[in-house]
């Protein structure tokens, strides 16, 4: 890594686990929750939020010294909104049919707590580079555990991964359901997804048990 | 009346904002440790949702959806501002937690600094938004439900975080596993409360038919407006090509 400095990689590499936004800093549950029924679903909601976070955290950082403090959550508001609109407008134009799965979560990206906070903590305070990799990495942060919910919740729900029958065909009976498998339907409701997420926070501070919290 | 007593429990009970569309989750597991707080925060949200949702209904039916622009003159009526939404949305909601934040200071000091430091929390609480996106994608048909739904889901919400902090004051004299404490054990609740949410789903069908998730809805409506582009679409062709007739034959 001859381009990035230790720093940089850091910058990158630490939201992917120990301080990763939905497990430890509990940023941007909303949309991570609704839209895990599908792996397709979750990919691209975690491409937009990567293009939305990387973007927006470097406007706002070659913005930072001419933003009024008092203004700034509408400044904030608007830089994101507008990417938001362009995600938006490029998936009904390309992929109809998953703009209609993500139908409002696309646009809630704007509300998306792990934006503004990104571009509170971090983008207001440094240079347009190193932004764009915390931006990044966050992003990136936050589509693992997206990408995690939903392959359980697709693979144990549906049996499909991508909409391909890996687990056999339910109805011929072909495959693992030939055993006796059932599907379990209750990963399909949206409940699970809490679950599920809680479970992953569970493994993740039996491994490091510096992320206990008290109570 | 009927279909306001009919929105008003279903955005409550069965499309709760929490419990089924996972909205305002953020503030919802951060501001729940104390049921006080709790309590003010959530009086925050149904204030601010009863303001920004039929504002919002009034932009979009004058001002943004397909044709709505034809108040001003026939020659309008083509504008469809829709891809403008999100930005006047989030817009106007910024604007007016500001507006109502100072309205408040000035008139009831008292609540102000009961909700005060809540309030510049809620512009971006995803809750918010999601009122008037679901209100927009529901295609909410007049002012005054839009005004029953904006209050009806920020009392939903409230009634949410109001039970979950309850429940979270109380299981802090459990014995919960070390790494479950805090954020993982209060994702299972809330996980287990949505299952037991989703048991109000038969309460407007009498528990007979399976419900219709939201989702379904929403896509069913899109799929009927696609037919409708798909007709104008076709008459506009057969348009073209009689027009194309025309000047050939000239």
């Amino acid at each position: 890594m001859a381009l990035l400095s230790k720093k940089d990689t850091n910058l990158i590499l630490d939201p992917l686990a120990d301080n990763n936004p939905i497990t430890i800093q509990v940023l941007g549950i909303c949309s991570a929750l609704a839209i895990t029924a599908e792996l397709k679903a979750s990919v691209v909601m975690a491409i937009s939020v990567i293009f939305v976070l990387g973007v927006g955290n470097v406007v706002i950082s070659l913005m930072r010294n001419m933003i009024p403090n008092k203004i700034r959550i509408i400044v904030q508001l608007i830089v994101v909104a507008t990417l938001v609109i362009i995600v938006d407008q490029v998936l009904k134009a390309f992929a109809y049919e998953l703009s209609k799965t993500l139908s409002v979560f696309v646009g809630l990206i704007i509300t998306n707590c792990i934006i503004m906070g990104r571009f509170e903590a971090f983008a207001l305070g440094n240079g347009p580079w190193k932004a764009f990799l915390d931006g990044i990495g966050n992003a990136l942060g936050y589509g693992v555990i997206l990408i995690i919910v939903g392959f359980f919740r697709e693979l144990l729900g549906s049996g499909t991964l991508f909409g391909i029958k890996v687990l056999g065909d339910p109805v011929a009976k072909s495959g693992l359901y030939a055993t006796g498998y059932e599907n379990n339907g209750f990963m399909i409701i949206p409940p699970a997804a809490l679950i599920v997420v809680g479970l992953i926070i569970w493994v993740q501070r039996s491994k490091n048990r510096a992320l206990i919290e008290e109570n | 009346m009927l279909e306001h007593l009919e929105l008003f429990f279903k955005s409550i009970f069965i499309d709760n904002m929490v419990f089924a569309v996972f909205l305002g989750m953020c503030s919802y597991l951060a501001v729940s440790k104390k049921v006080a707080t709790a309590v003010g925060l959530g009086a925050a949200v149904i204030f601010v949702l009863a303001v920004t949702v039929p504002l919002n209904w009034l932009l979009d039916q004058y001002l943004l959806r397909d044709g709505a622009l034809v108040w001003l003159g026939p020659e309008y009526a083509d504008y469809d501002l829709g891809f403008l939404s999100f930005i006047l949305f989030i817009a106007t909601i910024a604007t007016m937690v500001q507006l109502v934040e100072i309205v408040v200071e000035k008139f009831s000091p008292a609540l102000y600094n009961s909700l005060g430091i809540f309030l510049p929390l809620i512009a971006v609480n995803c809750a918010i938004l999601g009122g008037s996106l679901f209100m927009q994608s529901r295609e909410i048909a007049t002012f005054g439900l839009a005004l029953n739904y904006g209050i009806s889901s920020g009392i939903g919400w409230f009634l949410a975080i109001l039970a979950i902090a309850a429940i979270r004051e109380k299981i802090r004299y459990s014995n919960v596993p070390a790494p479950l404490r805090g954020l993982g054990i209060t994702f299972i609740i809330t996980g287990l409360m949505g299952i037991g949410f989703q048991s109000f789903g038969g309460m407007l069908t009498g528990g007979g038919d399976s419900v219709v998730p939201v989702e379904e809805t929403t896509a069913k409506k899109e799929e009927i407006k696609e037919e409708e582009e798909k007709k104008k679409k076709d008459e506009m062709a057969a348009n073209a090509v009689s027009y194309t007739d025309i000047n050939t034959n000239e």
